[in-house]
C-alpha cells in the first residue's frame, strides 16, 4: 500500500525541484509583472503601494510615437534578420553538402561566433565599424573609395550585418543536419532520372527540408526578438531611435525613465508577440506530426 | 580514415577560404588587437607589424596579480575581481540547472501522471520568455519581495555577521542571480535532454529495476552515464547563457558582485573608449566558450539540432 503510493509520488519527487524554482522564479515574476502593468509604479514603490490604473499603461504606450517606432523597428530588425540569415545560411548548407576533408573542423569555426558573449560580438563590431580607426573604413579608405558613417547613418544596417554575422551558422547547421538526413533514396532516383543539380534542390532538397527550415525559421525569428546586448554596445538604440528595439526600450524605461508600471506593459506586449510565435511553431509541429502519421498509415493500408 | 573524398573544384576551397575568414576574422582581429598598445590600434600602423604586449592584460587583471604592473599607479578595473564573480554564478548555475533539469526531464519522459501535459506544455511556453521581459519583474520581487526581515531570525543573523541596514534581499547576491538563471535555462534543458531520454531503452531499466534498484538508483546509476553527450552539450549551453548574460545580471548585481559583461559594457560607454584595455577584456570573457567549442564542437552541434528538430 505505501509502496504504492510512493511510487505514484516518485514523478513528483523527481519534478519537484524543478516546478518550484520555475514557480517561485519564473511563472510568479510573469504574473507580478502582469500585475503591475495595471499601475502606475516606480522603482521606490513596493508594488501593494503603487496606484491602479487599469489599462492606461497599455493605451499610453498604444498612443506613444516612440513606442510604434521602436515596435517597427523590431520587427524590421527580426524579419530581415531573419530572412536574409535563411537564405545564406540554407544556401551554403546546399553548397557544403558533399564529402570534404575537415568538415567537422569548419564547422567548429562555424559556430565560433554564436558561442561568443553578445557583449563582445558588440565590442568586436563597434571596433570594426569605427568612423576613424576601424577595419571597414581603413580598408575603404586604402582602396581610395568614401568612408561610410557605419554607426551613424547606416545604424539599422550595421547592427543587421552584425547579427547575420552572429547567427548565420546557426540556420547553416541546422540545414546541413537536415540535408544529411535526407532519404538517400530520392536523391539517387532523381539522378537517375537525370534531374539538373539545380533541378534536385528546388524539387526534392528544399521541400523535403521544409519542415525542419520552418521550425528553424522561427526559432530563429524567436530569438531574433530577444536581441538586446550586441545593440546596446554597438549604438545603444541611437542614434535617435533608429536601432532602438523593444528590449531595449524595455531596459530604458525601467531603469532610465523609472516607469515600472510602463515598462512592464511594454514587456506583456513584447510577450504577447512571442506566444503568438512560439504557438505558432507549436502548431505546426503537431500538424506536421500528425501529417507523417496520416502518411505512414496510409501506406501501411497500401501494403 | 580510408574514406575517399570527392575532388573538389579549386574555386569551391576558394570560397570555404573566403567563409572561415568571415567567421573567424573578427575574433581573429580583437586577440590580435588585444596584444596591441592604444597607439597602435589608432595609428593603424596595420597588419603583423608590432610589438606584443600584455600590458592590456595587466591593466585588465591588475587586482588580482601578484604584482604591480609598471605601467598603473592606480587600478581602476576591478576586472579580476568580475571574473571570479562570473565564474562562481556561471559554474554554480550551470551545475543546478543540469541535476534538476535533468530529474524533471526523466519524470516526463518515464512516467505517465496526472499534470504531465500541462507541466511540459508550461516548460515549452516560458522557453520563449525573453531575460528582457523578466527584467522588470525580478528587478522588483528580488528587491522587495524575495526578502528575509531584519527583525527576523535568519535575516537577523545575517545582517550581524555582513552588516549594513535594511532588509536582507536576493538582489546584489550571487545566489539572487543564480536562481533566475537556473530558471531561465530550466526549460531549455528540460526540452533537450527528454529528446536523449527517449533514446535510452527501457529494456535496460527494467532490468535494473528487477534486480532490486529503486527509482533514484535506476535514474542515477543506468540512465544519466547513458545521456552523456546530451548532459556535455546542456551543460555547454547553459554555462554559456549564464557566462554571457548582461541585462538582467547588471540590474541584480551591485558593486561586489558585478559579471564581466556589466563590466565591458560599462566601460564601452565612456567617451574615450581604451581599445586595447577592453579587447583584452573582451578576449579573457571569450575564452571559456572558445575553448569549450574547440573542445566539444560535436555535443554543441547535436544538443542544437535535437534542441531544433523536437521544435
Amino acid at each position: 500500500m505505501s509502496l504504492a503510493r510512493a511510487n505514484r509520488l516518485t514523478p513528483w519527487m523527481f519534478l519537484a525541484p524543478a516546478a518550484v524554482i520555475m514557480a517561485i522564479a519564473l511563472i510568479y515574476p510573469l504574473g507580478y509583472m502582469i500585475w503591475g502593468s495595471f499601475r502606475a509604479w516606480d522603482p521606490s514603490q513596493t508594488i501593494g503601494e503603487a496606484e491602479f490604473v487599469g489599462l492606461k499603461n497599455y493605451v499610453t504606450l498604444w498612443n506613444d510615437p516612440n513606442f510604434r517606432e521602436s515596435l517597427g523597428v523590431t520587427l524590421r530588425f527580426a524579419f530581415v534578420v531573419v530572412v536574409v540569415e535563411m537564405v545564406i545560411g540554407v544556401g551554403l548548407a546546399l553548397l557544403l553538402d558533399r564529402d570534404i576533408r575537415g568538415m567537422s573542423l569548419l564547422r567548429t569555426m562555424f559556430i565560433l561566433p554564436m558561442m561568443i558573449a553578445p557583449v563582445v560580438v558588440g565590442l568586436m563590431w563597434r571596433y570594426m565599424y569605427h568612423p576613424t580607426v576601424g577595419t571597414f573604413n581603413r580598408t575603404l579608405e586604402s582602396i581610395g573609395l568614401p568612408t561610410v558613417d557605419w554607426l551613424g547613418q547606416h545604424a539599422l544596417l550595421s547592427v543587421i550585418i552584425a547579427d547575420i554575422w552572429q547567427w548565420t551558422p546557426f540556420i547553416f547547421i541546422l540545414s546541413l543536419a537536415a540535408l544529411q538526413s535526407l532519404p538517400r533514396s530520392a536523391l539517387e532516383a532523381a539522378r537517375i532520372d537525370g534531374a539538373t543539380a539545380w533541378q534536385q534542390i528546388w524539387h526534392i532538397k528544399l521541400p523535403l527540408m521544409m519542415p525542419v527550415l520552418i521550425v528553424t525559421g522561427l526559432l530563429r525569428l524567436i530569438d531574433a526578438f530577444k536581441v538586446l546586448e550586441v545593440i546596446l554596445v554597438l549604438t545603444e538604440g541611437g542614434p535617435g531611435l533608429s536601432t532602438e528595439i523593444l528590449a531595449l526600450r524595455i531596459s530604458r524605461t525601467a531603469t532610465e525613465f523609472r516607469e515600472l508600471g510602463v515598462a512592464a506593459a511594454m514587456s506583456n506586449y513584447l510577450l504577447i508577440l512571442l506566444l503568438l510565435l512560439t504557438m505558432a511553431m507549436f502548431a505546426f509541429t503537431r500538424w506536421q506530426e500528425a501529417r507523417a502519421a496520416r502518411i505512414r498509415a496510409a501506406s501501411e493500408d497500401d501494403q | 580514415m580510408s574514406q575517399s573524398y570527392e575532388k573538389q573544384n579549386p574555386a569551391f576551397y576558394a570560397v570555404i577560404a573566403l567563409l572561415v575568414f568571415m567567421s573567424v576574422g573578427p575574433v581573429l582581429l580583437m586577440f590580435i588587437n588585444s596584444f596591441k598598445l592604444d597607439v597602435d590600434i589608432i595609428s593603424g600602423t596595420s597588419g603583423l607589424l608590432f610589438l606584443p604586449t600584455i600590458q592590456n592584460y595587466e591593466t585588465a587583471l591588475c587586482d588580482v596579480l601578484w604584482y604591480e604592473p609598471e605601467h598603473l599607479d592606480f587600478c581602476s578595473l576591478k576586472f579580476g575581481g568580475a571574473f571570479i564573480n562570473s565564474l562562481i554564478i556561471a559554474l554554480v548555475s550551470t551545475m543546478l540547472t543540469l541535476v534538476i533539469g535533468c530529474m524533471a526531464a526523466y519524470a516526463l519522459v518515464r512516467f505517465r501522471f496526472m499534470g504531465r501535459d500541462t507541466v511540459s506544455l508550461t516548460t515549452l511556453m516560458v522557453r520563449m520568455v525573453p531575460p528582457a521581459v523578466l527584467l522588470v519583474p525580478v528587478f522588483g520581487l528580488w528587491n522587495n519581495e524575495f526578502c528575509l526581515d531584519k527583525d527576523g531570525l535568519i535575516g537577523g543573523a545575517i545582517r550581524d555577521a555582513f552588516g549594513g541596514r535594511g532588509d536582507v534581499c536576493l538582489a546584489g547576491t550571487h545566489s539572487g542571480i543564480i536562481l533566475i538563471y537556473v530558471a531561465m535555462n530550466l526549460p531549455f534543458v528540460i526540452w533537450i535532454l527528454q529528446s536523449f531520454i527517449v533514446q535510452v531503452p527501457k529494456s535496460l531499466e527494467e532490468a535494473a529495476r528487477v534486480d532490486g534498484a529503486g527509482p533514484f538508483q535506476v535514474f542515477f546509476k543506468v540512465v544519466l552515464p547513458l545521456i552523456k553527450p546530451g548532459l556535455a552539450a546542456a551543460a555547454i549551453f547553459t554555462f554559456r547563457i549564464a557566462w554571457n548574460e548582461y541585462l538582467l545580471a547588471s540590474a541584480l548585481s551591485d558593486r561586489n558582485t558585478k559579471t564581466v559583461p556589466i563590466l565591458i559594457v560599462n566601460n564601452m560607454s565612456e567617451f574615450n573608449v581604451e581599445w586595447g584595455v577592453i579587447m583584452a577584456t573582451g578576449m579573457l570573457l571569450a575564452i571559456p566558450p572558445i575553448i569549450f567549442t574547440l573542445l566539444a564542437s560535436r555535443q554543441i552541434i547535436t544538443g542544437m539540432t535535437a534542441g531544433a528538430v523536437k521544435g
